[in-house]
């Protein structure tokens, strides 16, 4: 349906090769290609190997005990693995308890920032109105606007406002929209029909429901870029919840593993696998939803 | 049909034409009921512009309260000494004065330029040589695409951590396999000149985010352009340098002021693995912004910091868009 156009060139290669092996001959084209091939793939897998070594380290420091992470060399398979260093982590300080509150502002933060950019972007995309393209350029403006700019000031009304310690600094800016996630979906509304919206005008749709029943389910995959993209900031946020969050039993991830990391210093494994939980949720997402990743990567970073 | 026709390819800008050829076709195709239709669209045309600004209100709303309120009230900060604790006490130009004298403030965009300048090249010429590399139709690309591109998603304080004990002199990794080439690491993240090269080595770990982004690029280059310079006889070479480099540019362009913008603000790693040492040497302009309004509570001071921060970005941005026209190369221009 209303799938992005990169979402095709993004995949071809990958689904011809897939539909390539099936017989014999083709078969032997494959291994043909792949000794072409081997040149690239000679420079491509140290790459790889190079790219992956930090989280393979990482995770198994994680598993070891507290000598062998400091053995030279290196023993990269640890026996036997200490599952038990990932519990003891999670006990030594409270982040049962941040893993909820993160969870509790990412997903507030989510639904905020995906139905509020949706609705502007849709203003933006699909309605004609005056102002409409200077506004948008303003749009684009505050992109480049750095958020230390504002953050002071915010910091000054928010604090006046009573909200130190609590989670609204956080989750309130977000029922406003993002400029990031505004010109994305505004984006993605510009590849989708206007024959839609028009149709559904003339059978008497409100401007509301042409948005939420006609647009809104078309754009499940750009709805679901922003949503992962949100999920993935709002999870490692942490200049914002340093300057907001005071008292422990607010801390979010970031703010309990950095407190973890300065108290278990020399504790190499602990730190590992504290580290690899907190990131554990993204890693998961990101191998579930990779493809909206990618599109949502793609279709912004394609357009100047 | 029609739509296609008239709609520019790029569906970025030009978004009113667009409709007005909808209109256009629309109304071509139902003939008759000219009269009508345009009778009805004036009316509808009011009702838009009414949902136009109530749908862009959330937006709006918060531009003028998160964002224009906060800019005016922070460039009047400039002018105060404030500590949030007592009232803010008017101190004309002193910040000002303070900031030219301040060793600190110039060390601090130093620094931060010489990480940017260090970081975004190399990201930028890994991140096409990747992409390149995998455009070449090689089989597994999926999960080489994958692969590379996962550290990307990694950020924050997780990444702070963990690089911290690769990046240490004595039992990380990196110096392990440093010492395998034969080759004595240096204390990475407390010596004044390898400080900087470790922030950017690590920074690199994800260019995979720029090679998922040049990739599409590359795979969105239509291939009859191929196809005609392979049979004028052009080598590999010549098509990488003739035609994937210039009709690659504007993506470079775009990741360049992207890659500025965000290297410039770089804070989280700083503050986790280094606190600015030692000796200042990774003091980035974030981390002396945030030690200056959150540790000795100069708001007023911070505040000017912002705005130098702001309109430094202002000004790089400017200077690679005023750039833009020697080398990002449009199709528009060219002649097909």
């Amino acid at each position: 349906m209303g799938m992005l156009p990169m979402n095709t060139t993004a995949e071809t290669n990958g689904t011809k090769q897939g539909a390539k092996y099936q017989t014999g001959r083709s078969r032997d084209r494959r291994w043909r290609s792949l000794l072409r091939q081997l040149p690239i793939h000679l420079l491509l897998l140290p790459g790889l190997a190079i790219t992956m070594i930090p989280l393979v380290w990482s995770v198994s420091a994680s598993l070891s005990s507290l000598g062998d992470v400091f053995r030279w060399p290196i023993r990269w398979v640890p026996s036997p693995a200490i599952w038990g260093n990932y519990v003891e982590a999670m006990t030594l300080q409270p982040f049962g308890l941040y893993f909820r509150n993160t969870a509790f502002v990412t997903a507030a933060r989510v639904v905020a920032l995906t139905l509020s950019s949706s609705l502007v972007a849709f203003a933006f995309a699909r309605l004609r109105w005056k102002w409409r393209d200077r506004l948008f350029l303003v749009v684009l403006a505050t992109m480049m606007l750095p958020d230390q700019v504002t953050m002071i000031p915010r910091f000054v009304l928010f604090s006046r406002l009573g909200w130190v310690n609590t989670y609204l600094p956080l989750v309130f800016p977000a029922v406003f929209g993002g400029p990031f996630f505004i010109f994305l979906l505004r984006q993605f509304f510009m590849t989708l029909p206007t024959e839609l919206d028009d149709a559904a005008r003339m059978d008497g749709a409100s401007v509301f429901q042409t948005y939420w029943r006609i647009l809104m389910p078309q754009s499940k995959p750009a709805l679901t870029a922003v949503a992962i993209f949100e999920f993935q900031w709002s999870w490692n946020a942490f200049l914002e919840p340093l300057i907001y969050l005071h008292s422990k039993s607010k801390w979010l991830v970031s703010l309990g593993l950095r407190n973890f990391a300065g108290e278990y210093i020399q504790w190499w494994n602990l730190m590992m696998a504290a580290s690899i939980l907190v990131m554990l949720p993204i890693l998961v997402l990101f191998f579930v939803g990779q493809r909206y990743f990618i599109q949502g990567v793609v279709f912004t970073g394609l357009k100047g | 049909m029609l739509r296609g026709v008239c709609r520019p390819s790029g569906a970025d800008g030009h978004s009113a034409s667009g409709r007005w050829c909808d209109l256009a076709a629309a109304s071509a195709a139902t003939g008759g009921g000219d009269d009508k239709r345009l009778r009805r669209h004036s009316g509808l045309q009011a009702e838009e512009t009414r949902y136009g600004w109530l749908f862009a209100s959330p937006w709006i709303i918060g531009f003028v309260i998160l964002t224009l309120g906060p800019m005016l009230f922070s460039a009047a900060m400039t002018f105060t000494d404030w500590s949030i604790l007592k009232a803010p006490r008017w101190i004309g130009m002193a910040n000002y004065s303070e900031l030219l004298s301040d060793p600190l403030v110039g060390h601090s965009f130093r620094v931060t330029s010489a990480y940017a300048l260090g970081y975004i090249p190399l990201n930028t010429v890994l991140g096409l040589l990747l992409a390149v590399l995998l455009n070449q139709r090689v089989s597994l690309l999926r999960y080489y695409r994958t692969a590379f591109y996962m550290p990307s998603v990694l950020s924050g304080v997780a990444v702070s951590v963990m690089w911290r004990l690769i990046l240490s002199a004595d039992f990380g990794v990196l110096n392990y396999l440093l010492s395998l080439l034969g080759i004595t690491g240096p204390a990475w993240l407390s010596d004044p000149t390898w400080v900087l090269p470790a922030f950017v080595l690590m920074g690199l770990w994800h260019f995979g985010g720029s090679m998922v982004v040049y990739l599409a690029g590359l795979q969105g280059i239509p291939t009859d352009l191929y196809e005609a310079a392979q049979v004028d006889g052009a080598s590999w070479w010549s098509r990488l340098w003739r035609i994937t480099l210039p009709l690659i540019t504007p993506v470079i362009f775009f990741q360049l002021i992207i890659g500025t913008i965000n290297a410039l603000q770089t804070f989280t790693q700083a503050f986790i693995m280094t606190k600015g040492g030692p000796m200042n040497a990774s003091l980035f302009i974030v981390l002396y912004l945030y030690q200056k309004a959150f540790e000795s509570f100069q708001m007023g001071y911070a505040s000017l910091i912002a705005w130098c921060l702001f309109l430094y970005i202002l000004l790089l941005t400017l200077v690679l868009f005023r750039s833009s026209g020697r080398w990002v190369y449009y199709e528009g221009q060219s002649a097909s």
